[in-house]
């Protein structure tokens, strides 16, 4: 009887440490975070409560507004981008091609590096001055414009360029598993040429990977959201504050402007902006689960 | 017959000519840093982006390896480079360990609230690190491991649980659950399962596993320049100590040497067991 | 239970690295090779008086991983024994408590007679002094390319009318008139030196230090970014998200005319083999001789164990030896912040700059730099940089950036 008492509660013990640490470590600061947001913290946490006067600072602020249209700017594009990119890809690269072995490591290596790293190259390469303007006005085609990253309405949309250069092969390997893991029968069928393979990838074979679309969704949107190091290297948010995101916006407002009740509050409103993207999302998955 | 194969074979060519180009995209940022790296200077400055070295030279890789400028002292990446590795290994083999144990527990063992505790792990994914320094830092000054390895492996393990468990979680739900009651009946226990049944089959996702928080946490910044001290700070940090100084002469080649040195692990990681992880993802994430 | 058994564990490993007696540990953003080679005058100096060093290096963005890396280092408890800091960040650590008291070795030394008043407000909390300063550096100057100006028969610019018809004969003949890099902090300052020109000494201190309002939404500040509206008009269409260097290295390259950017940029011109006099020209920004706009790198001290104050002690008479301030700022470009070291190793500039520092100083037209965190705190330079930067990026008109401007300031007071 023990034993088997013991056999019952086993899983849970082994659980419970990770679950006690993601609490305190997680939830724990979420919280202090919530009540941050409530007091007058500037340079340090200070326990000094001033109701909403935070919140009611941080949407007034003009910058915060940048921020957020410019997440949602980012974020819808960089999303859509990288799962319409990362399937076409898979598709393509899943028709029987010769060197698969090479284009594939090639899509995906950009996951591995950081901004960091990449970010002078990046820099180089949307300057006019140096890159793609340069190089192709070298080739003879003189009119040619790219100066997207020096003006204040299009240099978020390098942001999102960059963004795709980095998680679309990742997305892609995950829809080529996708298509890998399908019942052989159905892709051979696929693989027919002409007008029908289309239809067939359309009606049958897309909706089959949606398991996949949510899979990468959550990973699209939590880099989306916690895009840092991609604005740092190649704007640093400028020029002016145009390509400014809530991630930040954040950093900023905590650390190098000294108001952390500000900087908390919006910590606060993106989370809370998150779980309700994201809770429908895994609540519908885990009920998803418990059917299959 | 030939007539239908005609447009199948220019679909083809335009197929490989579309993945040709997408490769061509991908690939143009770590060549620009390639070719640059074996440059000289003065050939940086006057030349062309993409052109290739005039004079050959591999002298701003034993730069940034070994005697660049990184703070007051003229090390190189090197030291960091171990600092690193002493840091990651740890970090990414305990939360791999942890994830597993998670995972296993949460589709095989299922208890009444399962699902609240997976979806309140996976939801810690998306907090945002800016603002975990603070209370993290007051933590990791309480348990004394503050400015130490020690401590960073353990901000690593913690924020690295959700991904870990997630993946481990997906790839055991498939898992046939006959199995398990059978070993049950014949006597195994909970960690005999495991690591008899689960563990052995579990290569691919493990590979996933390991190359996802491998990744993340050899390219964190944030979380490495506040938790350590000048003798334990990671690469990355170095790194940007190297590219990002503020005033002087900016050493191009010697900067894109450094950074192709610090992405290395991760990008041999990603290049040698990127078929298992294409794989592992296919068993994992698919069916769960 | 587990997090301290884990604690427990860790801790054991983690307790190797105790510093040694005699060690000090300094936390800097100082990375590039000039800055390396001035900070190892300082190294050998402490070594050789048995004092260890311990580099905590984190660039980036002028300071702010570093200050952020000093935050999370002195929450944990854990703060280096000196981290190199500016302006008002020193003061609001001295409230935080978190300083060491540096009376003894400054009263024994003599600090208070050498060192300019205007800097040793940023030096001191509460009457004790918890800093030592390396430098001055004046950021109202402007750098410019003589081969430019002598085919052109320019001269030195004294008021901004001659500035601008300066600038216009530069374009004309086909080169950029002003090198500039669009980045908040650069915008911030050319406005600090804008402000100076238009409004003069008494109107900068009401408007930026003050943080006056009356002052922030007048008529001067309106014509102030006008004029910013007016230089705006002589950068290339290129210089969005420039680092200064590189905009240092168009003036050098004699792809444009001049640059209005603090005395750190000489150290390009020197690094690319240039002279001052032959090759480049370094004057004040037209309208502003007689007052500079200073910003000044110090070393703020942690309170430390008593096992290390005597390092640290050691370590804040080394920065303010005067050997030490010639030799580090001949190499950085700044000046020393004292104001009784020999000018004998300085160059043309630099001797001008020493000059110009000692007589703002009797003259109290000595005024800390709004770009560089030495007139107003952190949240309000963060916020005026916000009103710039958009101003000249065009997104306000000048009225609209006056009003915003004050709006900004009393948001974030």
């Amino acid at each position: 009887m023990s034993q088997k008492w013991w056999q019952q509660q086993l899983p849970k013990l082994v659980l419970s440490p990770s679950f006690a640490l993601v609490l305190f470590f997680v939830y724990g600061f979420i919280l202090y975070t919530g009540y941050l947001s409530f007091t007058d913290s500037r340079m340090f946490p200070s326990n000094e409560l001033v109701g909403f006067a935070n919140y009611e600072k941080l949407f007034a602020l003009r910058h915060w507004k940048i921020a957020i249209t410019n997440l949602g700017i980012f974020g819808g594009l960089y999303i859509g981008i990288c799962l319409v990119l990362g399937l076409m890809l898979a598709i393509f690269l899943d028709q029987k091609i010769r060197g698969e072995g090479v284009l594939r490591p090639i899509y995906l290596y950009p996951m591995a590096l950081s901004f960091i790293v990449t970010g002078t190259a990046w820099k180089w390469f949307l300057d006019p001055g140096i890159g793609v303007e340069q190089i192709v006005q070298s080739w003879g085609y003189t009119d040619f414009e790219f100066r997207w990253i020096k003006d204040r309405t299009m240099a978020i949309y390098c942001i999102v360029i960059a963004g795709v250069w980095q998680t679309s092969g990742f997305v892609m390997a995950m829809f080529l598993a996708g298509l890998r893991g399908i019942d052989g029968e159905i892709m051979k069928a696929a693989r027919v040429d002409g007008a029908s393979s289309v239809q067939l990838y359309r009606r049958i074979i897309i909706p089959m990977l949606r398991p996949i679309f949510l899979s990468a969704f959550v990973v699209l949107a939590h880099m989306a959201i916690k895009s840092y190091d991609l604005v740092i290297a190649l704007t640093n948010g400028g020029p002016g504050r145009a390509t400014e995101l809530p991630a930040t916006f954040m950093y900023s407002y905590t650390f190098t402007r000294n108001q952390m009740g500000v900087g908390a509050t919006s910590a606060m409103v993106m989370l809370m902006t998150i779980a309700a993207i994201i809770v429908p999302y895994l609540y519908s998955e885990l009920k998803g689960s418990k059917k299959s | 017959m030939m007539r239908a194969s005609l447009p199948g074979s220019a679909m083809r060519s335009a197929l490989y000519l579309i993945l040709l180009v997408f490769s061509i995209f991908y690939l143009v940022p770590l060549y620009v840093m390639l070719v640059n790296s074996f440059k000289e200077l003065d050939e940086i400055r006057s030349g062309a982006m993409l052109a290739l070295p005039d004079n050959f030279t591999l002298a701003p890789w034993e730069s940034a390896w070994s005697t660049a400028q990184i703070g007051v002292s003229p090390t190189g990446l090197k030291p960091y480079f171990i600092n690193s590795i002493a840091m990651v290994i740890p970090a990414v083999l305990i939360s791999t360990l942890i994830g597993a144990i998670n995972g296993y527990v949460l589709s095989k063992w299922q208890f009444r609230g399962h699902r609240w505790v997976f979806g309140l792990l996976l939801f810690s994914c998306f907090i945002p690190f800016q603002i975990v320094l603070i209370p993290m830092a007051k933590t990791l000054g309480i348990l004394g491991i503050a400015g130490s390895t020690p401590g960073l492996v353990l901000v690593h393990v913690v924020y690295g649980i959700g991904f870990s468990t997630l993946f481990f979680r997906n790839y055991y739900e498939a898992f046939p659950t006959e199995l398990i009651r059978a070993a049950q009946l014949d006597g195994a226990g909970f960690f005999m399962i495991f690591a008899r049944i689960l563990l052995p089959s579990s290569g691919p996702i493990i590979v996933v596993c390991i190359i996802w928080q491998f990744t993340n946490i050899w390219n964190d910044f944030l979380f490495g320049a506040s938790f350590t001290d000048f003798d334990s700070q990671p690469i990355t940090v170095a790194l940007n100590n190297l590219v990002s100084s503020s005033t002087g002469v900016k050493e191009y080649n010697v900067h894109f040497a450094g950074a192709i040195l610090a992405a290395l692990p991760t990008l041999i990681v990603y290049i040698v067991s990127g078929r298992y992880f294409v794989r592992g993802l296919m068993a994992g994430s698919v069916k769960g | 239970m587990k997090i301290r058994a884990l604690a427990l564990a860790l801790g054991v490993a983690a307790s190797g690295a105790v510093s040694a007696a005699g060690e000090v540990e300094v936390l800097h953003w100082w990375t590039s090779g000039g800055e390396a080679a001035a900070l190892n005058v300082l190294k050998d100096d402490l070594s050789s008086k048995g004092v260890s060093w311990a580099d905590m290096p984190v660039a980036g963005g002028g300071g702010e991983s570093a200050m952020t890396v000093l935050r999370a280092r002195v929450t944990s408890n854990n703060a280096p024994t000196a981290a190199q800091m500016l302006g008002y960040d020193i003061l609001d650590w001295g409230k935080q408590g978190a300083a060491a008291d540096l009376n003894a070795v400054a009263a024994k030394e003599g600090w208070d007679a050498v060192v300019p008043a205007a800097l040793q407000n940023f030096a001191k909390h509460d009457g004790k002094w918890i800093s030592a300063p390396v430098n001055v550096h004046s950021t109202n100057w402007v750098w410019a390319n003589k081969a430019i100006f002598d085919e052109l028969g320019l001269s030195a610019p004294i008021n901004f009318d001659e500035l601008v018809a300066t600038l216009e004969a530069i374009k004309k003949a086909g080169y950029t008139p002003l090198a500039h890099g669009g980045q908040a902090w650069q915008e911030a300052t050319i406005f600090d030196s804008v402000v100076l020109a238009t409004g003069g000494v008494g109107f900068y201190r009401k408007a930026l230090v003050d943080l006056d309002a009356d002052a922030l939404g007048s008529d001067t500040m309106k014509t102030v970014f006008d004029r910013m509206a007016i230089l705006r008009s002589y950068v290339d269409d290129n210089f969005s998200g420039r680092d200064w260097n590189l905009a240092s290295a168009m003036v050098i390259e004699k792809k444009a005319g001049m640059q209005i950017m603090g005395d750190w940029a000489k150290g390009e011109f020197l690094n690319a083999g240039q002279k001052p006099g032959d090759d480049f020209m370094c004057f004040r920004f037209p309208g502003t001789s007689g007052a500079v706009t200073f910003n000044s790198d110090q070393f703020m001290m942690f309170k430390v164990g008593s096992d290390r104050r005597d390092a640290q002690n050691q370590l804040a008479s080394s920065i303010m030896a005067p050997s030490f301030q010639s030799a580090f700022n001949v190499v950085k470009g700044s000046v020393p912040a004292r104001t009784d070291v020999s000018d004998a190793d300085f160059d043309a500039c630099g001797k001008k700059g020493m000059r110009d520092l000692a007589s703002a100083n009797a003259n109290n037209t000595l005024l800390g730099s709004l770009a560089h965190g030495h007139a107003a705190p952190a949240s309000v330079k963060n916020a005026m940089y916000d009103v710039i930067t958009a101003h000249f990026n065009g997104e306000y008109s000048s009225a609209d950036a006056v009003s915003e401007l004050v709006a900004a300031v009393d948001a974030a007071k």
